[in-house]
């Protein structure tokens, strides 16, 4: 039962190989600009550190945070047409109104406002303005945009208004990449047009990273199934994942944390992951993420979806700094660190290089960062400390201090006493943390269909028999499965008691996929 | 005893609402998100002691009225609640002099504010509830007997109705619930309106100001890293009732309301133990291990055990930890006319109301 775990990170590529919670071999390597390259020498050098031995895989699970670092360095991210049929409800409250200005800024929506939609119990709201919604195609079109959202009023319920929407739009613009609200989120119109925007900025990276990921494994001789980690630790195909970045959007935090409970075999405490681009601050409950219980929001968007309750932050070791100004972040040289880093013989500072004039690590060339002020390199490290402060103390809950497990190939930048702080853990294979939570990641199966013609325990029932069934089929063993989750909305309109029901089941690898032999 | 209400007072009005709104009364988040745009656009409001109405004034008396799951999808919209407001002046041919909340808790402690941006009436520190509740005979207007009608109803859809007179207020609530039921479950009304003398002699008084400190109360704590849940006791002299997680959440939606229950599984203390809460819009009788242990109209109230947010009828979901607490309800409510209207027999259950607060 052996697995190949990788995270891909916006500066690091880490990969795990285990054998049950073995690890046999972990390897960091820079992520480079190709993405692929990087994730292929990070398998060659795990095969090769298991000698010229045969080696059979019978999982490849990656985790990325690349769809997360791009919303919170609003960068790589689509321009987006957002259509949103509802009109004349909710006009108001526009599409993006409670976006950060920044990031709205920098999706640049072109937006329409339409005709629409349905009641909650079925009925159009008013009929459906085609018209309006083909003269958007065209300005969408003429805008040269691709990604476009599009949100209909109560869709979970009745999918129709967007199904046709969409086809409208492809019609006129057949290379359109449309996410359909009703397919990441739940009711509540400007959270799930929220996520639905948020998705089609997306689409190129996600298609991009996926298309990468997989010439790499094809590269490197692996046919074995591969997963991309989710938000809640568990990995669906790839295929999938990449129609939905915003279901990988804390896969990697998530692995980490799960990762972090794994090595410092610490169930309860707080869990500091410093990448390269962004940190992620996460508490652990019984070796899990605490779960958000509310909203929970990415770059400063507002979203309802499960995903961890983790506290975002754009510092990571390839965060930039002004010289001029002193201000830290929130860009990242991300993986071009080993050219841009002043101690990679670069022209640009970054946290790294403070860390490394300040002596508390030793990367690169030293003597390219003798040159920074003593004291400007104190207070910027005091800076640095003092977010990593801050982001421990939101996400705290109560004033006592608790212990903190630092993971993350920037680790180095959490000093060894904070405020709060009873203890902090450095942690074996720290570095590699979040491949590690990834290649343990479960499967799930997951159902999301109208049921009728049967009680609402029956339908749980059929709808948990599904889910479970297309576990077993993503390869888990049956005999682990169990329920993550069940949520019902009943449809008073259908006759039949009908409900529309989602279910998650998780179970672990049990039937080995096809082998790889290197 | 007319004050500038600050932009800076949105946000804990808008937490305190929602705590006191027992679950239902919609989230406040839209409206508070409409009143923050509105503040944006040079738009203001202001707050009015009740004291400094004088008796033969006439107040506007709005809300948003439906489910609000549906809310959550065709969200509020100001211009509706002005209109309503408008209908209802048009329809008297009078001016009013000042408009007030229904319902504190959830979403409509904010509506007066929304119309009263618009209209530039002052907003009344007042409700008819001191929470919220599902039905319009289960006001402290309608326990005081008050005239019910008339009522102005507006949709967006440009559909404006006045219901005229009523029997009753259960009639009042029968119609016009039918009528919002007609325009998908949500709309935005002008209730009777009421005399200066009303407000004063049956309005629930200062609940702005008492949902505005709670919210500032929730925010400091958390800003402490003190317990917000016991902020939220101490600040109301409120009860713990169980700890736990939800295990089960069976919602219906039957003729604009929102029923069902939600199973609780005991955590720490109450390990062991289960509470089943039932709600119509908001959380109504609660039973632990079948015995019920709280009820309408003392407020029950479910919040997130970590960061003390309420927790709505409408979002709670399976895994959510939550601690269930419960507040004392206006004394209005709890006169023996009080819980005729409000009592757990108006919700259906055949129980005498025994308040967790009783000695």
């Amino acid at each position: 039962m052996k697995r190949i775990g990788i995270d891909v990170g916006g500066t690091n590529t880490d990969a795990v190989l285990i054998d049950k919670s073995t690890v046999l071999a972990a390897v960091k390597s820079p992520t480079t600009s190709d993405v692929m390259s990087g994730v292929v020498n990070s398998i060659q050098r795990l095969v090769k550190a298991q000698g010229d031995a045969p080696l059979d895989i019978d999982a490849v699970m990656i985790g990325t945070t690349h769809f997360t670092n791009a919303v919170v360095e609003r960068a790589r991210l689509d321009r987006v047409a957002a259509i949103r049929i509802a009109m004349p409800a909710a006009a108001s409250l526009p599409p993006m109104v409670d976006w950060p200005a920044d990031l709205r800024a920098c999706v640049n929506p072109l937006s329409f406002m339409v005709a629409g939609g349905h009641e909650y119990d079925g009925r159009p709201l008013v009929p459906l303005d085609r018209d309006a919604i083909r003269d958007a195609a065209m300005r969408i079109r003429d805008a040269g945009i691709t990604a476009v959202g599009i949100t209909a009023l109560f869709s979970p319920l009745t999918a129709e208004c967007e199904l046709e929407a969409a086809e409208i739009v492809s019609s006129v613009l057949p290379e359109a990449r449309i996410t359909l609200s009703h397919r990441l989120g739940r009711i509540g119109l400007l959270e799930r047009e929220n996520v639905t925007l948020l998705n089609a900025s997306l689409q190129s990276l996600g298609q991009s990273t996926v298309e990468a990921f997989r010439n790499a494994l094809e590269s490197a001789g692996i046919r074995a199934p591969f997963y991309l980690t989710q938000n809640d630790g568990t990995v669906v195909l790839a295929e999938v994942a990449a129609a939905n970045p915003v279901y990988s959007f804390a896969s990697g935090p998530t692995n980490s944390m799960r990762g972090a409970a794994f090595l410092s075999g610490l169930a309860d405490g707080m869990v500091v992951d410093v990448g390269g681009t962004t940190s992620d601050v996460g508490c652990l409950v019984n070796g899990f993420p605490r779960e958000a219980n509310n909203i929970v929001e990415v770059g400063g968007v507002r979203t309802l979806f499960r995903m961890p309750d983790l506290l975002p932050m754009a510092l990571g070791g390839g965060t930039i700094i002004d010289p001029e100004t002193g201000k830290i972040g929130p860009r990242s040289v991300g993986y071009r660190i080993t050219e841009k880093a002043l101690v990679f013989g670069g022209d640009t500072l970054t946290t790294t290089d403070i860390a490394v004039a300040a002596g508390i690590v030793e990367i690169g060339d030293r003597d390219r960062v003798k040159h920074l002020d003593g004291s400007l390199v104190d207070s910027l490290l005091k800076g640095i400390h003092q977010m990593i402060e801050d982001g421990v103390d939101r996400m705290k809950t109560s004033a006592g201090d608790m212990p903190i497990i630092v993971v993350g190939g920037g680790s180095f930048l959490v000093p060894h006493q904070l405020a709060g702080v009873s203890e902090v853990v450095h942690v074996e294979h720290a570095g590699v943390a979040n491949a590690l939570g990834a290649a343990m990641a479960q499967v799930s199966g997951e159902v999301d269909q109208v049921f009728s013609g049967m009680s609402r325990d029956a339908a749980l029932a059929a709808a948990q028999e599904i889910a479970t069934q297309r576990a077993v089929e993503a390869g888990a063993d049956l005999g682990t499965i169990s329920l993550v989750d069940a949520e019902d909305i009943p449809i008073a309109y259908l006759p039949g008691d009908a409900r529309r029901v989602r279910a998650r089941v998780v179970g672990t690898i049990g039937t080995p996929g096809m082998k790889l032999v290197a | 005893m007319i004050r500038e209400f600050g932009a800076d007072e949105i946000d804990p009005l808008a937490i305190g609402a929602w705590i006191l709104g027992t679950g239902g009364g919609g989230s406040p988040y839209l409206a508070q998100l409409n009143l923050k745009q509105l503040y944006a656009e040079g738009k203001t409001c202001k707050l009015m002691d009740p004291a400094a109405l004088d008796d033969d004034d006439y107040v506007a008396v709005v809300s948003k009225m439906g489910a609000p799951l549906v809310g959550q999808e065709r969200l509020v919209d100001p211009a509706h609640l002005a209109r309503a407001v408008q209908v209802m002046e048009d329809y008297l041919g009078k001016k009013f002099r000042a408009i007030m909340s229904v319902e504190i808790g959830g979403g409509n402690a904010i509506s007066p504010f929304l119309a009263g941006a618009i209209l530039d009436y002052p907003v009344v520190d007042a409700d008819a509830m001191g929470r919220a509740y599902p039905e319009a005979q289960m006001t402290s207007f309608a326990i005081g007997d008050l005239q019910m009608y008339p009522l102005s109803l507006v949709d967006c859809r440009d559909n404006e109705v006045v219901v005229a007179r009523a029997a009753s207020w259960k009639w009042m609530e029968r119609i016009s619930r039918k009528v919002c039921t007609e325009v998908g479950s949500t709309s935005a009304t002008c209730k009777a309106p009421r005399t200066g003398k009303e407000v004063k002699e049956w309005g629930v008084l200062h609940t702005v100001t008492k949902a505005t400190r709670l919210g500032r109360a929730v925010l400091e704590a958390r800003a402490a890293h003190s317990d917000p849940i016991a902020a939220v006791l101490e600040h109301e002299g409120g009860k713990i009732l169980f700890k736990g997680k939800v295990s089960d959440m069976d919602r219906t939606t039957t003729g604009g309301f929102l029923r069902g229950t939600a199973v609780i599984e005991g955590l720490d203390t109450d390990r062991g133990s289960k509470l089943e809460l039932a709600f119509q819009n908001e959380w109504a009788v609660g039973f632990r291990d079948g015995e019920p242990i709280v009820m309408t109209p003392d407020l029950i109230c479910v919040l997130d055990t970590v960061s003390g947010e309420a927790i709505g009828t409408e979002t709670l979901r399976y895994g959510q930890r939550v601690t269930v607490i419960a507040l004392p309800a206006p004394d209005v409510l709890l006169t023996p006319k009080g819980l005729d209207h409000v009592g757990p027999r108006a919700f259906g259950y055949d129980l005498d109301f025994k308040s967790v607060f009783a000695a």
